[in-house]
């Protein structure tokens, strides 16, 4: 019997691990410059908000080794880096609009120097009034776009008619992406006045335009490349076109290579994160619990700019009822302005911060009514007609969370540890348990429509070895992987005749950020397309120099079959390639079934849903705020996993960066609205030693995509990061528990400081 | 004096070296060496990304100043396989238990993990949590690598 090669399903190693524990894994700032590239460095807005008076460049550009020193009137082509809305400049345009901003850049032949070079600017400043926080910009009605409402009933007279009613108010702090690698980009002027960049970036082609933009150049006259990033959760979607940009006006003005790599600092002082909000709702309810009603507003912290921020909230309403049916909701979204960083896309890009509301409501209607959360959580769920409708028309079709939370919560003996913790709380006065099992339902598709689509590219060559192209970008998330799997697949060849090369715009054009987790749905589709139109000339050619029906080629085993006889893959291809039978081939996917009418907020943004669900148990120490996480249980449904291994590994990583994003990671402005944690030392994220003390995740073993996604496989890369809700939950059962009979609730991050005040705010 | 004659064994390999006093290891190792494994995350002693052995020692390359190298023998990441065909123990772990995704973290955290595995052979999974917690991972959500140091310690011992 041959070998079947087969690896689709199969837990591989990620592509690169081994150029990767050897050190030759190359990132941009590893790749040989070429000689006399200059260095680059931003002079940051030490304003808030503040008109640019006047900029003096003369004794920087004086300052021997320096290339060029640049300000906003300097560039040639457009200062626009906006990717939804114009008017957002990469160098600051008359005035400046947050702490960080990039006012002046400066290349020079050493990084010192051009760090000596900025402090001899001078830029005269006139202070305008700044707006810092959320509220302030609800109050002002300052907003990046107009709000943005999604309907579906009466919520109003349902809440007015419900018998019981709570109103709150709910936040959620922001998170820095804190990829290892921070933001960087090298520019290398080309003939012709051709520009070549080299740009850690999830989104080659929007850096491609915007540099091109920026150069006045059309978009052929750029290319952008990246063989890898070192992570980039989001924070790399729209961010680099602003380094991109700089390097490559630099690179322009000076005639020479230009390397922008921002250090730790200048990262968190320039670039967005994920967005904090202020969440304010009315729910109505009947006895049991179940949601009848529910008005709720999303008020996030946008920023300067609007960058993605609208999409944002809208994902965020999208997701504001998680798995719950609630049949009259409204909910409004506020995309606010602030005089910050322009908050960005981030692994869940506003479903987290929906999700996390929706979670708030069911956690705290459950505890007034005295009931059990899951118990709730179970009765709210997602069902058969009418009960599965969302709040934008879209039917869930394919709900799974009441299995997997069923499944998870006779794994962890649920009730039975519900009752241990509740006899260790009565007989412990300081320290206090809690437990929570949360669950997932998370959109797969972009919201907007037009970029669910993508192209790849294969080369089959003489000796057999395949090269593949394709539109996404690798982070770390394992989608190379993935996608050589399926195009190794496709041929029945061993997974090391797919080589993988760099991602270039020259090879795949108007490619969509590798983003909303659609990376493998998206180019996996795409490739195997490719791989398909190549499979097919082949066949039909040896089909026919052997007077047979193509049904009668098979490619199986690193062979091809023609009927009674057999050759090696290689062979068979050297023989199309003699008989002139083209063996290069474009693949190209668009997701089906999606529509969505922002103007009425109904359609089916969404081809799929994915789930997952996260069981945590945490202990607090009520006179510190302390806590431990002393277990958790993932459960996750991948579908029909392309690499259990790696969509494992999203599952662990997704959830401990949710965790991270609850508990210990806390975003903090000064009453001048300067960033204060910008840094490893002073912004926390996980740590090893933070990990739940007893920690397991699995993948579903049920799931299985009931849409034809490839190979019947299900997005990974951000769902599993809201399974982190249940460590938040967790906290404020213990919390909880702490103060019996009165109402404490947690807000966002739960850092041991806000556990404890939570806790003496209620105290009697 | 703004430059040192300094002579450095780096991977076994003895270099003698012009440098700057205020030139770092890291950027010494990464622009002079052209040892571009080791990684640079937040350049104040923090992430963890950068760590490199120094006489079997760990130390951050980006708080070393290349000339605090001078008469010492440093181990990079690019030096850690016992030679050209074969890994270390802990290389061959990281690839089979996930132990990395973006992989810039990677380099620190098997150089951390060759002084702990060498201090203490035989760890339990809280040890390996607590000896890596001064090396930053965004991606794994650190599982993997303590699979992977549990097991290549297991190998270690096996094969003393």
């Amino acid at each position: 019997m041959l070998e079947t090669f087969k690896t689709v399903g199969k837990p591989i190693a990620h592509d690169s691990a081994a150029k990767q524990v050897a050190g030759e894994a190359l990132y941009i700032d590893d790749i040989r410059a070429p000689e006399g590239t200059l260095h680059a460095y931003c002079v940051l807005s030490r304003k808030a908000h503040a008109r640019i008076v006047s900029i003096d460049l003369a004794a920087a550009r004086a300052y021997p080794g320096v290339g060029a020193a640049i300000s906003a009137a300097d560039i040639p082509g457009k200062n626009e880096v906006g990717p939804i809305y114009k008017g957002e400049p990469f160098l600051a345009q008359g005035i400046v609009e947050y702490i960080g901003q990039p006012v002046v850049a400066i290349a020079a032949s050493s990084i010192k120097i051009a760090r000596a070079a900025a402090k001899l600017v001078r830029i005269v400043y006139e202070d305008l009034p700044p707006v810092l926080t959320i509220e302030e910009a609800l109050a002002k009605e300052f907003y990046l776009a107009k709000p943005y409402q999604m309907k579906i009933g009466d919520a109003a007279a349902a809440l007015a008619a419900a018998p019981h009613r709570l109103k709150g108010t709910f936040a959620n702090g922001a998170q820095d992406h804190f990829y290892l690698e921070g933001q960087i980009a090298l520019a290398v002027p080309q003939e012709g006045g051709e520009m070549a960049i080299w740009s850690s970036t999830q989104h080659p082609t929007e850096v491609q335009k915007m540099v091109a933009g920026a150069l006045d150049l059309p978009a052929n006259a750029v290319t952008c490349e990246l063989r890898r990033m070192g992570g980039g959760f989001g924070g790399k979607e729209t961010q680099p076109a602003i380094i991109a940009c700089i390097a490559a006006v630099l690179a322009y003005t000076a005639k020479r290579p230009v390397k922008y790599r921002v250090d730790r600092d200048d990262d968190f002082m320039m670039t967005g994160k994920r967005h904090d909000f202020l969440v304010r709702y009315e729910v109505g309810y009947d006895d049991d619990g179940r949601l009848l009603a529910l008005d709720i507003s999303f008020a996030a912290r946008g920023g300067h700019v609007a960058d993605l921020t609208t999409s944002i909230v809208d994902r965020a309403l999208f997701h504001t009822t998680n798995c719950y049916f609630v049949p009259h909701v409204t909910a409004t979204g506020y995309a606010c302005k602030t005089h910050t960083q322009s908050n960005t896309a981030f692994r869940g890009f506003g479903g987290p911060q929906g999700m996390l509301a929706a979670e708030h409501v069911v956690d705290r209607v459950a505890r007034r009514l005295g009931k059990d959360p899951l118990a709730l959580r179970q009765l709210n769920f997602f069902g058969q007609a009418p009960r599965d409708v969302t709040h934008y028309g879209q039917r869930v079709e394919d709900f799974v969370a009441d299995k997997i939370v069923a499944e998870l919560a006779a794994d962890v003996g649920y009730a039975e540890r519900r009752r241990a913790i509740d006899a260790f709380n009565a007989s412990s006065p300081v320290l206090k348990k809690g437990l929570a099992l949360t669950p997932v339902m998370f959109g797969v598709s972009f919201t907007a429509i037009q970029f669910n689509q993508a192209g790849a590219l294969v080369h089959v060559y003489t000796d057999g070895s395949i090269a593949l192209n394709h539109a996404g970008t690798e982070m770390g998330q394992g989608l190379h992987t993935k996608i050589c799997q399926i195009v190794a697949d496709e041929f029945a060849v061993p997974l090391e005749t797919v080589r993988i090369a760099a991602t270039n715009t020259g090879k795949v054009p108007n490619t969509s950020a590798t983003a909303a987790s659609a990376g493998s749905d998206l180019n996996g589709k795409a490739a195997q397309a490719a791989a398909r139109t190549i499979k097919a000339r082949i066949a039909q050619y040896l089909a026919g120099a052997a007077g047979l029906p193509e049904s009668e080629v098979l490619f199986a085993g690193g062979q091809v079959q023609v009927g009674a006889t057999s050759l090696p893959f290689k062979d068979a291809v050297q023989k199309a390639y003699n008989a002139r039978i083209q063996l290069s081939a474009t693949g190209f996917y668009r997701t089906p079934k999606i529509h969505f009418d922002r103007a009425t907020a109904k359609g089916r943004p969404y081809y799929y849903f994915a789930y997952g669900a996260a069981y945590v148990e945490a202990t607090i120490d009520t006179l510190t705020g302390e806590y431990a996480f002393d277990r958790a249980e993932l459960l996750h449904d991948a579908g029909r996993s392309l690499n259990p291994a790696i969509d494992l590994g999203q599952v662990e990583g997704g959830f401990v960066q949710g965790m991270g994003w609850l508990t210990t990671e806390e975003i903090w402005f000064d009453a001048s609205g300067r960033l204060r944690t910008h840094a490893p030392s002073t912004y926390k994220i996980p740590i090893a030693r933070d990990l739940p003390r007893q920690f397991r995740a699995r993948l579903w073993a049920a799931g299985e995509n009931r849409e034809e996604s490839i190979h019947r496989s299900k997005a990974v890369g951000e769902p599993p990061l809201m399974l982190g809700n249940a460590a938040f939950f967790a906290l404020q059962d213990a919390v909880a528990a702490a103060v019996p009979g009165r109402e404490a609730l947690l807000v966002a991050p739960a850092t041991p400081e806000r556990v404890l005040m939570t806790i003496a705010a209620a105290a009697p | 004096m703004d430059s040192r004659d300094i002579v450095v064994t780096v991977n076994g390999i003895r270099h003698e070296a012009t440098v700057k006093t205020r030139v770092t290891l890291a950027d010494f190792l990464r622009h002079q060496l052209e040892l571009t494994g080791t990684h640079l995350g937040c350049e104040h002693g923090v992430c963890g990304a950068c760590t490199v052995l120094v006489d079997g020692r760990t130390a951050r390359s980006c708080l070393m100043l290349a000339v605090q190298a001078h008469g010492h023998e440093i181990r990079t990441v690019e030096g850690i396989a016992p030679n050209a065909k074969e890994l270390h123990p802990l290389q061959t772990a990281f690839q089979k238990h996930h132990g990395l995704q973006c992989g810039f973290c990677t380099p620190g955290m098997l150089t951390t993990l060759i002084e702990f595995l060498h201090d203490n052979p035989d760890p339990t999974e809280a040890e390996v949590r607590i000896a890596i917690s001064g090396n930053l991972c965004r991606c794994t959500g650190y599982q993997g690598i303590v699979d992977a140091a549990l097991d290549a310690a297991k190998t270690m011992r096996n094969s003393t």
